[in-house]
Order: structure tokens, then sequence, then C-alpha cells
């Protein structure tokens, strides 16, 4: 397949073409200088992008599996190196609060800094870079398609773009330059410092908060809850516009207490009006033992939620549920109506109620 | 050293028709021991071979190594020549991969020579050079060591799993979910595993049970926790439950500190061989030879290092072979 073809057929919304060698000739294109790292004795280094801060000997790469020790110095191996492109409603990252009925160019690279066992997309984020097929897609390339597509923002997603940070913050970087706006789809496991430098070049981070449990976060992730709520609050300091999607599973993480815990957090670190996306589980990749959520789980996981105060509670993954529609905190009128991943109306005026003028936040229009 | 008139370069390249093993057909006592679900009954044997005259001139005497290697497995399944020893781990018309481990290049690798002897006792006993495949994680790493990337199918095969890919459908045991090279699932019948005898950074060491690391696509994945559970769960797949046929140790250098990668001040000349067929005593046994040498080097042992590698009993448990050092018959020779 040429790079033309492919770049049609990813475009067309073939996620990713997983165990094919990927052409190796000139792999040299998609490997720079990663940053955030620091040398070690013995060409050992460590890398400082996320909490993991991997040890690795030269020649090994980190748990990530996009970034290698050559030598003694770090190289991310991804850079322009996209196994995955779709140009999305927005609504499908979700993002509810910013810019509704727009598209998104979305773009991916291969790996993860964890290893969720209910990973939709594990055939991408869970292998390294030379195990799918890629395409070069430099980072002025990315923001020329996204207008070319009439595509408002770019969107980071579908593996873990923190592992793609180089990448990503290049991209970001052009694609503001060229009009085009940034948003990111992360499980937040990031350090406070390149955090910091992402938030300054991206508009909303939304970021998957995957359970309110350590023992959750060690034994079905195989990562830490900790720095992601650090990274949440990170966020709120800098006030970079953030909504939060939960994944409800059955058994492992839908109990009242954990809701209740999850919310009175929110609302104490971040604040009430922080949008909270319950969506629903289907069984997927190591967990394909347990049944899709109930959607009486997931309505309860709201009512919890919005008892505790919560003013933007969304459910996902139920098209045509009304929990998918904004509504005004103050007069409940219905402000921006959803089905699944398409806006059926749009009622907003000027980011406020148009009945009570309460201010909605989010980014809604121009900048 | 080459018998029956077979030159090294022969095999390799694929020019010897070997007749006189097919003959033989299959041994009456072949077994595929670590095909059972459990630890054999019996104490689980490890011969340790060596030779302080193995180098000379500061290269590893090819024919030395040769000699040493019938030592180690006539000792291991006492019998009285090379050929008969293979004939109990393969049989004629099967497809015997060669898994070594390449990633530390020249140094701390499988040596190139070791495998060589090997192909040459595996035709010596029936199997034909194009039902070899010497195989590991990347061919860079295969070169690196060494070795030469051959690709055509009328001789020895030497490739990464890159060039043979992997399986499309995950594989599940415990904590581990991988994809599995196509080199082990789909090419060979029977794997002999050739690690090396050194230290890990992370998982403490590096010997049997870690070297099908190489045979799953997310090695990355299975350090945390020094390895623990991971590297048993990784051996419980079950296609390298049911292929892994034997271990052949490369004890020629030993690193008892710095690894995965070649640390020459951490190295030392052991000039030898470790056989097994239980993976777990002779992981047990190589971890208990680098500890005796980093003590000797006045180096704390791995647990105070905070590298314990604890998935050797935990691979124990799960039945794959024992670690109890009562249970494990050290021969020495
Ligand atoms: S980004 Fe990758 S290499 Fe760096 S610490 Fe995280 S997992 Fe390890």
């Amino acid at each position: 397949m040429t790079d033309a073809t492919l770049r049609r057929t990813i475009l067309k919304g073939v996620l990713a073409l997983p165990c094919l060698p990927a052409p190796a000739a000139d792999d040299s294109r998609f490997i720079v200088e990663a940053r955030y790292w620091e040398k070690l004795p013995h060409r050992k280094i460590k890398c400082t992008l996320c909490p993991r801060e991997c040890v690795i000997d030269d020649r090994e790469r980190g748990y990530c599996g996009v970034r290698e020790n050559r030598g003694g110095v770090y190289y991310t191996l991804v850079h322009s190196r996209v196994c995955a492109a779709n140009i999305d409603p927005i609504e499908k990252k979700p993002f509810f609060h910013v810019l509704p009925g727009t598209l998104s160019f979305s773009i991916a690279t291969a790996g993860c800094n964890v290893n969720c066992k209910m990973c939709q997309n594990w055939d991408i984020s869970q292998v390294r870079p030379e195990q799918v097929r890629s395409l070069y897609m430099p980072p002025r390339e990315v923001a020329a398609l996204a207008r070319q597509n009439r595509c408002a923002t770019v969107s980071y997603t579908y593996t873990e773009p923190v592992i793609f940070y180089e990448y990503m913050v290049d991209t970001a970087e052009a694609a503001r330059a060229a009009g085009v706006r940034n948003v990111v789809v992360t499980g937040g496991y990031i350090s406070t410092d390149p955090l910091k430098e992402l938030a300054k070049r991206v508009d909303a981070i939304k970021v998957d908060l995957k359970a309110f449990s350590e023992k959750f976060y060690r034994e079905v992730v195989n990562g830490e809850l900790k720095p992601v709520l650090q990274t949440l609050v990170t966020l709120r300091k800098l006030g970079t516009w953030s909504e939060i999607v939960y994944l409800v599973i059955p058994t492992l993480n839908d109990s009242d207490r954990e809701f209740r815990d999850l919310a009175r957090w929110v609302k104490a670190e971040l604040g009430p009006d922080v949008p909270l996306h319950f969506t629903r589980f289907h069984p997927q990749y190591l967990l394909k033992n347990l049944p899709a959520t109930p959607l009486k789980t997931l309505e309860r996981a709201k009512a919890i939620a919005d008892a505790e105060g919560l003013q933007y509670v969304y459910l996902g993954n139920v098209p045509g549920h009304a929990a998918e529609n904004t509504y005004c905190p103050k007069c409940r009128r219905v402000l921006i109506e959803r089905e699944g991943f398409f806006i059926r109306g749009l009622h907003l005026s000027q980011g406020r109620c148009p009945g009570c003028r309460q201010p909605i936040p989010g980014i809604w229009g121009k900048s | 050293m080459a018998q029956a008139g077979v030159t090294r370069r022969e095999v390799l390249g694929g020019c010897f028709a070997f007749a006189a093993g097919q003959a033989c057909g299959q041994s009456r006592d072949f077994v595929s021991q670590t095909s059972a679900g459990t630890a054999p009954a019996g104490p689980s044997r490890v011969v340790i071979a060596r030779d302080a005259a193995l180098r000379s001139g500061g290269s590893v005497d090819s024919a030395r190594l040769a000699a040493l290697l019938d030592r180690a497995m006539q000792a291991f399944f006492e019998v009285d020549k090379p050929v008969e020893a293979w004939r109990r781990v393969v049989k004629p018309g099967e497809v015997v991969g060669l898994k070594v481990n390449c990633l530390a290049g020249k140094g701390a690798s499988t040596h190139p020579a070791l495998a060589e002897i090997i192909c040459e006792r595996l035709q010596q006993a029936g199997i034909r050079a194009r039902d070899i495949l010497i195989w590991d994680r990347l061919s860079d790493d295969l070169e690196s060591a060494g070795f030469r990337i051959q690709t055509g199918r009328d001789r020895v095969r030497v490739m990464g799993n890159e060039l043979l890919g992997y399986e499309d459908e995950l594989s599940t045991w415990g904590s581990a979910g991988s994809l599995l090279a196509k080199a082990l699932t789909r090419v060979c019948d029977a794997v002999i595993n050739l690690p090396v005898l050194k230290d890990h950074g992370i998982v403490g060491v590096t010997l049997a049970l870690k070297n099908l690391f190489g045979a799953v696509h997310n090695p990355n994945k299975y350090h945390p926790n020094a390895g623990d559970p991971y590297v048993a769960d990784v051996y419980m797949l079950p296609p390298i439950r049911q292929k892994v046929r034997l271990a052949i140790c490369d004890a020629v250098n030993g690193q008892y500190e710095g690894g995965p990668s070649y640390m020459p001040q951490w190295s030392w000349p052991f000039n030898g061989l470790l056989v097994a067929r239980d993976p777990v005593a002779l992981d047990r046994t190589g971890w208990e030879i680098i500890e005796e040498e980093r003590a000797r080097r006045g180096m704390k042992p791995l647990r105070e290092a905070g590298r314990e590698p604890r998935w050797i009993a935990r691979a124990a448990r799960y039945g794959i072979g024992t670690d109890d050092p009562r249970r494990i018959r050290r021969i020495e020779v």
C-alpha cells in the first residue's frame, strides 16, 4: 500500500491497521530526541515525562514502548508517525462544552503509558510503533488537513497522547498558527512540568478518570490515581478547560460510595461546574468477562453526582438519553440537545442560558 | 567440531542433506517435558558444564565450545553420544526454533558459535537445515550479536519477529495479554531456549523464563514490580509451555550487575553452559550463581538491591518447575 492510499484509507475511518509490518525504510523520519529525561550513569536514562519515571538501559524502551534509549540519549520513535486519523464530531471525544457541533481532526500514534484491561483501542495503544501501519504526517500537514476538512480543532486522542508529547506539542503550535484549536483526550498520567507546558498550547483537555480508588488503578489500569487527580487540580489552577469521563464498569468501580467520593472530590477540588460524563462500558480486551453497564447503574451514578451538587453530569454511550443534553443549572432549560454524537438543537446565547442569562462555562465560539 | 563429515559452514549454509539421522526415527523416550501442566515429579536436573580453557586469545574456541555442549547434553540425558541426546529433544520432520537472546549485542548475547553448533547437532539428529529457525525479537538485535539474517527457505533461517509478524488474536494468562510471535505459534514445533547468564537492572536476572519475553509483542509492559508476576505469567501462555523443550543457558560470560546491557566491567568469564528441561530450576541455579559472584565482589544481594526475582518462586507455584534447592540436582561436569 502506498502512503497516499494508506492516508485515504485511514481518513476514511479505518482506525488502525494492526500487526502489519510498517515500512521500515525511513523510520528515521519519526525519531527525534525526547523531552523530559535525565542522563544516568552507564548510558542509562530516566524518563520524567510521566509519573512512571522509567529507568531505561541502552537499547531498551520505556513502559510505553515508543521511547528508546540509544547510546544514553532518549528518543521518541513516534514523531509524526500517525497510526490512526479520523474526522470526528467533537462530541465523540466527548467534549460537551467545547465548540458543539464542530468537527475535530483526530490523530494518534501507537503506544500508551498504562495498560487498562478495558481498553477499546488496545490494538494501537498496546503495541510498538513498528507493529502497526503508520504514515508520516508532520505537524504542518496535520494543521493543513484540519483546515481543509473544516475542523475547528485537532484532537490528540485514541491512544495516550502523553506518550507522543513532542509531536502533540509541535502539532498544537502548528495548528494554532493556522487558526485551528487543540484538544487533548488523556488518562492524565503525566508529570506536572510537561503538563504545564502542554496546557499553554492547547485549549481543552478531557481526562479519563478511570475510577476513584488506587486499587482499581493498580489492578485494572496498571497506573496510579493520585497523579491523575493532581493533573486535574493543576489544569483547574491553570484555567485550562477540562471535562472528566468516568467509564462505569460493573462490579469494579460502580459502588454508591465511589460515585459519592468522586463527586465530592470534584466539587471540592475543581468546582461544581466541571462536566462529568458517566459512560457505559462494553466488554473489551482483557475484560470480556463482565457485562455491559446497565443503564440503571449509570442513572444511579448521575443521581448521586447531581445530589452532591455537580451541575453538568452527563451519561455517555446511551444515545437518545435525556442525560446527553445540557441543561441550565439555574432554570433547567435545555440548552444543547444531543443524540449520540449529533447536535439536535443549540440554544445557547453567547455562552449564556437564553432564559435566565446564566453563564454556562465552556468554549463556545470564536476566541 | 564437525561430525559425520559436516562442516559448520555447510550446516548454516544449508548445503548438508542429512540422511542417517532421519533413518533412525524417533527416540523411544522422547519427552516434551514442559508441555505437562505440572512440574516433573522427581528432582529437576541442571547440568553445569565448564571449561577453563574455553577461550583462546580472547575469543571463544568453537571446537572446545562444541565439546562442552556435547559433554553437557550427554550428562543431562545420560547417553554416550551427543546425537542420542538430541534425539530425545527433537524428532525428524519437526521445525525447531532456537530462541536466542541478543538485546545486548556482542558481549552479553547468545554466542552465534553456540547456535551454530546446535544447528549442526540438530541436523545430525535428523532435522533438516531448512526446518531450523534462529529467532529473536528484532533482526537488528540478531545482527548486533553477530548473526546474519537469512530468510531463504533452503537453509537455516535467522530472523527477527518483525519479519514473521505476530498473531492478531490476544493470548492471555493471569496478568499477561499479548500477541504471540508467529515464529513460535506458526513456524516452530519445538523451541530450544538459549538465554544468557545475566543480571537485569529491573527484574533481577534474565535467564530462561524471561527470555520468552522475546516471543510477545509487548515486553515493555511486563517490567513493573520487578517483573512479578509477569515473567511467570508470560511463560504460562500455552504455546510457550507446549513448545519450549529445553533450555541451554550460554554462560560463557556471566554478568552480575548492570544488565541487561553489556557492561564489561561487571562481566566475568564463567566459561560454561547450563542445561535443563526445567526453566525454573535453571533460573534458580543461574540466580544463585549470579548472587555468589555478587557476594564475591562485595555487592549487595539482589533482594537488598530491590530486585529479587520473585517471579521464579511464582513460576514454581504455577507448576512450571521447581525452585526448591533440595529438589534441584546440580550436575557439574
Ligand atoms: S512516558 Fe513512557 S518511558 Fe516515559 S516514564 Fe512514562 S511510560 Fe516510561
